[in-house]
């Protein structure tokens, strides 16, 4: 192997992050951040977001948009204080957070997904 | 519309102080007239101490790159009607450890670009008998932008990362590499790969962009970047799964 | 020319100016890199509020439409404004720059980086179609 280090896959993961993220969250947040709490948009009815989220398939594509979201987050945020604030010195305990908070990330989402009936 | 313009020279006298220091001298300002005039003309005719580098004065060179209001810039290529009637400031080239005045020294710079090994790689040589190598118009445009590169240095001087750490091989580094590695007569790559895949090789950027944006020649470092991440990312990804190769 | 003269790496008369903690302020360009930057800031955000979402409608009708009722509150309704509106920055800024990195080759020929800001720019406008779709019919 040509690299010791991480790097290529978070910044891998970084990239997919970015995409999904440009994708589909503009109209996400639209919808329920904007329109549906001003009033725009009728909410959609319990049952409905019950069907949808149960859904696997949707299940599966919540939890690569929230997954890949906290990488693209980790990686962008590490490297910005890394170089916005030259903390450098602090290099592995920035790593451990902000990757670190993604895992966890990760696996509270996969959790709340598994929870919809 | 203002015949002369206002210089603010930076200057830099190691054996005297220990800090930058500004002269200011007022100089004609002809509409044909760049910088790098400006310069010549306060060194022919006011200041002969003024030292800088400079050479074709036609952009072909790279040697007279100089920070002029703050932006890299060829000082061959900047014209003094624009800025009149100024002040203009000049100041050597940003994130580089100056000499003397407005000299910098690019050592930092020319001992990564052999390890990037700018020339030809071939697994084995074509013999002269056997002819030149042939190339379509296509396959040049492939690498022909990243060969433009005259090693002016001003991508480094714009780039905040160099600026922060100078272990990042940088962006004229990195574009090299790519002129080689997308030129199909070399076989290299993978020798490269291994300097650019280091831990502050290619990715210390986190392409901010302004390289390709002061680069007088158009070569797009910043794409180069980022592409060549593309390929080591995947070649990262094929060595991880296929350990013995594809 | 033999030089007796070995200038090292330190120097002590060369000048090494330090980059300012502050340099993100010194030109535009800088500053909006930041900015491109903090959009993950408000990334990470709402994948926090999609999970609150996603755990207040497993906990029951009621939960979700206090849920509803909190994203309504002026701190995160101004919250989510803001996000809107980064996110709308982080996926042009992301956009612009894919044709940089993605040089893909029909064939022998490069597509054009048009095509590919295009191709971004299309996808942008089917997932956002499909995702009110799935949310809003009834």
């Amino acid at each position: 192997m040509h690299t010791r280090h991480p790097e290529p896959l978070l910044w891998m993961l970084f990239s997919a992050g970015g995409v999904v993220s440009a994708m589909l969250m503009p109209i996400l947040v639209l919808l329920f951040g904007v329109a549906i709490p001003l009033g725009w948009l009728a909410a959609p009815s319990h049952a409905r977001m019950l069907a949808v989220l149960g859904n696997p398939l949707t299940a599966v594509l919540m939890f690569g948009l929230c997954a890949l979201s906290l990488f693209h987050w980790a990686h962008r945020f590490r490297h910005t204080l890394y170089d916005g604030l030259q903390i450098k010195h602090l290099n592995e305990l920035l790593a451990l957070l902000t990757y670190g908070g993604a895992a966890v990330g990760s696996v509270m989402a996969a959790y709340l997904l598994w929870r919809i009936p | 519309m203002r015949d002369r313009i206002t210089l603010q020279v930076a200057r830099y006298r190691p054996e005297q102080e220990s800090e930058i220091t500004f002269d200011e001298h007022e100089v004609p300002c002809p509409k044909d007239w760049v910088v790098l005039d400006g310069l010549n003309h306060i060194k022919d005719r006011i200041d002969g101490t003024l030292s800088y580098r400079w050479s074709c004065r036609m952009g072909i060179c790279g040697s007279c790159g100089m920070t002029v209001n703050g932006e890299p810039k060829l000082t061959c290529a900047t014209f003094l009607a624009d800025y009149a009637p100024g002040p203009l400031r000049v100041e050597p080239l940003r994130n580089f450890p100056v000499i003397r005045d407005l000299i910098v020294d690019i050592g930092d710079f020319m001992r990564k670009l052999v390890r990037v090994k700018p020339w030809i790689v071939r697994q084995v040589e074509k013999p002269l008998s056997e002819g030149e190598y042939l190339q379509t118009p296509e396959e040049l445009d492939e690498y022909k932008h990243y060969s433009m590169c005259i090693n002016c240095m001003l991508c480094y001087s714009a780039c905040p990362i160099y600026g922060l750490d100078s272990k990042f091989i940088g962006p004229a580094a990195i574009a090299l590499a790519q002129r080689y590695n997308f030129d199909n007569r070399d076989h290299g790559a993978a020798e490269r790969m291994d300097v650019l895949s280091e831990h502050e090789g290619i990715w210390g950027c986190t392409f901010v962009g302004e390289c390709t944006k002061v680069c007088p020649k158009h070569v797009d470092p910043a794409g180069a970047i980022q592409r060549y991440k593309l390929t080591a990312a995947m070649e990262s990804m094929k060595s991880f799964f296929l350990p013995r190769g594809a | 020319m033999a030089s007796t003269q070995v200038y090292t790496d330190y120097h002590p008369r060369w000048l090494r100016r330090q980059v300012s903690t502050y340099w993100w302020l010194e030109k535009w360009a800088y500053f909006a890199f930041i900015l491109r930057e903090m959009t993950c800031l408000f990334v990470a955000w709402f994948v926090v509020y999609l999970l609150l979402l996603v755990g207040a409608v497993a906990g029951g009708a009621e939960s979700y439409q206090r849920l509803l009722d909190w994203s309504a509150s002026p701190w995160v309704l101004t919250l989510n404004a803001a996000t809107f509106l980064f996110m709308i920055y982080h996926a042009v800024t992301f956009f612009v720059a894919a044709p940089q990195a993605l040089v893909v080759h029909v064939g022998r020929r490069p597509v054009p980086a048009r095509l590919v800001l295009a191709g971004h720019y299309v996808a942008w406008a089917a997932a956002s179609a499909l995702v009110a779709w799935i949310v809003l019919r009834a």
